[in-house]
């Protein structure tokens, strides 16, 4: 049997409140209703999953999606070993049975034709076939299934199918607001507040520059790297280039308007 | 200062001239120069002023010597001394006397720009050049006219030192003697800075940071921080030397320099960027007030202090501006303005301004500290206005006034702030009055005629003598072909009925087919025995094994986006040897089938026509655009097209490259259907046309456009693989161009 334990989160994950999305998700999870987490990287969709299952206290078994992933990387398969073969579990059939919050990480980085065997088990039916062994497994009661979908990419391609979306109550995050994104860097990294202000003041400049030429602005997890290499004695002007530009941008005029932005912001 | 009359006495015998009046200054330049000099330089200085004065053109040449050459050669070492007075003296052998005091009055700018005496050698082995380039002769009679433009350029000397470096300033002028070398007037033009072309080269070789190269950072600036979207315009700072252009905005636009140099320690494009903080600090803390109400002393007061004011609001975001505002400030320097004899009240207000922004700045006037102390009170509060600032300024106006601050001398010395605007936007007049400008409110479009097609579009053109680009040197105009009688087209295609048929069972080997190899699928149509062996053996050594063992196929499709470029000049209206249709005509039926055939393959399809009447007006003419369909719209403006003028070639390619860069095919090809080289009329070097057009080649090369003509004219070898390389086909036999070009098409993208 699956070691449940492993999937379970003893600490509680840091996770600052922006509105009333926690009493909302408790809502959705006590009626087992599948959630989708919208927003742009790094404003904390993973860390507030992980901070609900911990306060549910229930198993969350994430999976990274990616392009090359096929429906039996999430349901299971047949593998050979000596005496024949032999069905392993995916995740998703792992959490169906154990009862687990089932996270899909980037749910669009997914082929469409891959989702789709989420279905079954995200409407009345809360069941997963599985066809090539014969059997349909029942969703445990406290089984959950939740995704995260990042809708600014501007990509025909990575959309969710209509079917899909359609059975998802949905969640939408954005970067946190100016004083509550500074709690955040200080909670998260001890940082002086003053100087959190000023990361969040040159991940705002940048947000600005949202299609223009950046897809992105500087995400909530960049400020919080930039602000543990300040913590570890690196000087702030270095540390949010390493941090803040050049993880996000190889344009030369959109690096030298943000080296300028630094310069400005940290005189 | 004690030099003894004898010693003079020597000096002056020293000197071999006799021009009266040089008995007035010869003491003093004697003393200058036995302060800067060592006694062999003052020997030099006395010899080369002999030198200046033998060559008889009076005493002025001689004074600009003496007065100037001590400092130069203190700065730049005293061999100057002597080549300067020799070349005033090679200058004096040739038949530009005129030019010898303009150059001389050069020298002392020229030394103080260029800072050393390798430079300057270099300065003036340019200007002899210059001369002996310029000097012309007529019928063997060496050197006997002199040179038009070389006292023109002299004159305009300080301004293009103070723009250009040497190596511009050659550039510049290698430029206008090359085209105006045999048109004196042309030439007197260029290098007096009044032809468009000189402003347009100067302003490329100017040094510093140029407004057009960064003018997407700019506004990246403004939208990071600032959140704000502004049009700029750049005005030319080169040109106006008396009335200094200031930055301003208004509803039109925000009007910055075109170029800023670096100035003390801060580079150009953060001048940029410190100007427009300034001014996107005004749009958002500024409320304008009513000018009416106060007296333009006040106004001006006003002025500081709310540039000062808004500066501190834009200074609390973003810190770092005070460093660059600090370095472009300037310092003035209290007690330099004389209240009793100068108007000082720029001054005064100045020193506040730099006050307020520098708290160390030492200024002991009890005044100015008093209201610098109650200005920091007022911008200390959480809401502050442009209202309260102008009590403030007012009050501080009335405090410091004096009798001389009405006079017309006004002290300007360090008191103009160079990143601030000129405030126009804090003003609303109720009543007209004199002090108003209408600021380009009444600017409309003259008149509405000839607005059919689109507003013309600059090309550069290659000039291959110089190897270098005549910068916005053809217009190209382009508009929507006028429309014909489609059915022309249809009649056209029914006559090549039998040739169509052909075509299509081509066309049908052409469609998509290729097979490609989709590899890595767990369900294919056959084992990838590659990874199936991998696979097997991850399992065999115990980890988890690949299952997508399958590959599949699936056919590829086509991606390419055709612009076919059609030569309208009149030659195609002839009617080639052995033919009874022009090549005109033939176009047409070649163009109209090869139409039909894209169009049944799908691919992207453009056609255009071009022609030329001098480089003033190129005509791109419209004929089908990539997402219109194969239809009688298009038919009828290829059955209306007419034939007129001359081929220039390169714009009409930069063009039709411009637009097919923007396709997202793969492949994009430039086919160019034409009939004789490229040449016009105002172009009399034939070369110079093909050149270009093989310039624009190499260009759309490199933008991932493939280039190919189809020539019709039978000595096209001559010239046809220097612009094209061996992207062409000269097709000999006219008539058979209907047939030719589908099948060089198909053939081309197979």
């Amino acid at each position: 049997m699956t070691d449940i334990d492993q999937y379970l989160i003893s600490e509680e994950p840091f996770y600052q409140e922006q509105g009333e999305e926690v009493a909302l998700y408790e809502a959705a999870y006590a009626e087992r209703l599948p959630v989708m987490l919208k927003g742009p990287t790094g404003c904390g969709k993973s860390r507030f999953v992980e901070h609900m299952a911990w306060k549910l206290k229930r198993p969350l078994i994430t999976v990274a999606c990616n392009e090359d992933m096929t429906a039996s990387d999430l349901v299971g398969r047949y593998l050979l070993d000596a005496d024949g073969t032999r069905w392993m579990d995916g995740p998703l059939t792992t959490a169906a049975r154990i009862g687990a919050i089932c996270y899909l990480d980037e749910i669009v980085e997914a082929r469409q034709d891959t989702t789709v065997v989420i279905h079954p088990l995200t409407d009345h039916r809360r069941q997963m076939p599985l066809d090539k062994k014969g059997e349909v497994v029942n969703a445990h009661p406290d089984f959950q299934l939740v995704i995260s979908y990042n809708p600014g990419y501007q990509s025909l391609m990575k959309d969710l199918k209509q079917s899909t979306k359609q059975r998802f109550s949905a969640m939408h995050f954005e970067y946190a607001p100016v004083d509550v994104e500074v709690k955040i860097i200080v909670k998260e990294t001890g940082i002086d507040a003053e100087t959190a202000a000023r990361l969040v003041q040159v991940g705002e400049t940048a947000r600005n520059l949202k299609g223009h030429g950046l897809d992105e602005g500087i995400s909530t997890r960049l400020l919080v790297y930039a602000a543990r290499l300040i913590n570890r004695g690196i000087a702030a002007r270095p540390a949010c280039r390493m941090a803040l530009v050049d993880p996000i941008t190889d344009d030369t005029d959109i690096r030298s308007t943000l080296h300028h932005a630094i310069d400005a912001v940290f005189a | 200062m004690g030099m003894s009359d004898d010693q003079l006495e020597q000096y002056r015998g020293q000197l071999t001239c006799n021009f009266e009046q040089l008995d007035h200054v010869f003491a003093d330049c004697m003393t200058e120069a036995e302060a800067l000099l060592t006694p062999q330089g003052i020997k030099a200085y006395l010899e080369g002023a002999s030198l200046v004065c033998m060559i008889g053109r009076g005493f002025e040449p001689v004074l600009v010597y003496l007065e100037e050459m001590p400092e130069v050669a203190d700065m730049l070492g005293e061999e100057t001394l002597e080549l300067i007075s020799q070349t005033v003296w090679k200058i004096s052998r040739s038949p530009n006397g005129k030019a010898i005091l303009p150059f001389l009055q050069t020298v002392a700018e020229a030394a103080r720009r260029l800072g050393s005496a390798e430079l300057l050698e270099h300065y003036v082995e340019f200007v002899l050049d210059f001369m002996e380039r310029t000097t012309g002769s007529i019928h063997g009679f060496h050197t006997t006219i002199p040179s038009p433009g070389l006292p023109e350029l002299l004159e305009r000397m300080p301004q293009l030192l103070n723009t250009l470096s040497l190596q511009g300033i050659r550039n510049w002028t290698a430029y206008g003697l090359r085209h105006y070398s045999d048109h004196p007037e042309r030439q007197r033009d260029y290098f007096s800075l009044q032809s468009a072309d000189s402003r347009a080269i100067l302003q490329r070789e100017r040094h510093g940071t140029l407004f057009v190269d960064h003018e997407r950072q700019l506004d990246l600036y403004m939208q990071a921080l600032w959140q704000d979207k502004e049009h700029f315009v750049p005005y030319s700072s080169a040109f106006d030397e008396l009335r200094k252009p200031m930055p301003y905005y208004d509803a039109l636009g925000i009007r910055v320099p075109d170029v800023y140099d670096d100035r003390n320690g801060i580079s150009g494009i953060n001048r940029y960027r410190a100007l427009l903080a300034h001014i996107a600090a005004h749009k958002r803390w500024t409320t304008p007030q009513i000018a009416d109400n106060y007296s333009p002393f006040q106004r001006i007061a006003i002025e500081f202090f709310e540039d000062s004011r808004v500066e501190h609001m834009a200074m609390q975001v973003y810190p770092g501006l005070r460093e660059i505002f600090m370095a472009l400030h300037p310092v003035p320097e209290e007690g330099a303005c004389q209240p009793e004899k100068e108007s000082c009240i720029r001054h005064r207000l100045a020193m506040f301004s730099r006050a307020v922004l520098d708290p160390e700045h030492g200024y002991t006037n009890p005044d100015l500290l008093e209201f610098v102390d109650r200005f920091n009170e007022v911008i200390a509060q959480d809401e502050h206005s442009t209202k309260d600032v102008a009590a403030l300024a007012i009050s501080y106006i009335a405090r410091t006034r004096r009798q001389a601050d009405l006079a017309a001398n006004i002290y300007f010395t360090d008191t103009e702030v160079d990143y601030r605007d000129d405030n126009r936007h804090m003003w609303r007049f109720i009543e007209e009055g004199d002090e108003e400008e209408m600021f380009e409110e009444e600017r409309r479009p003259e008149s509405d005629e000839e607005i059919e097609g689109l507003p013309p579009r600059h090309y550069p053109e290659w000039d291959y003598k110089s190897k270098t680009f005549r910068p916005n040197w053809v217009s190209l105009y382009e508009s929507l072909h006028p429309a014909g009688d489609a059915a022309h087209i249809d009649e056209l295609l029914t006559r090549h009925s039998a040739l169509a048929k052909r075509l299509k069972q081509i066309m049908d080997l052409l469609k998509p087919q290729q097979y490609v190899r989709v590899r890595y699928q767990e369900e294919g149509s056959e084992l990838d025995l590659d990874v199936a062996i991998r696979s097997l053996i991850d399992f065999k050594a115990g980890s988890n094994p690949d299952p997508r063992i399958n590959m599949s196929h699936r056919t590829d499709g086509r991606d390419i986006a055709v612009t076919l470029l059609i030569d309208l000049s009149e030659s195609i209206n002839q009617v080639p040897e052995g033919c009874n249709q022009s090549i005109l005509e033939l176009s047409q039926e070649a163009v109209a089938l090869l139409g039909w055939a894209i169009e049944t393959l799908g691919d992207e399809f453009a056609i255009a026509g071009f022609s030329s009447n001098t480089r003033h007006e190129v005509r791109y003419q419209h004929i089908k655009g990539f997402s219109e369909h194969w239809d009688d719209e298009v038919k009828g403006r290829l059955a209306a097209i007419q034939a007129g003028y001359s081929t220039r070639m390169g714009a009409a390619l930069r063009h039709s490259g411009h637009y097919l860069a923007s396709r997202k095919a793969d492949k994009k090809l430039l086919l160019v259907l034409t009939d004789g080289e490229p040449s016009d009329i105002d172009e009399p070097d034939e070369k110079a046309l093909i050149h270009d057009a093989r310039k624009a080649v190499q260009e759309l090369d490199q933008d991932g456009i493939y280039t190919y003509c189809i020539n019709l004219d039978p000595h096209a070898d001559d010239y046809v693989a220097d612009i094209f390389g061996n992207q062409f086909t000269v097709i000999d036999r006219v008539e058979r161009l209907p047939e030719k070009l589908p099948q060089l098409f198909m053939s081309l993208t197979r």
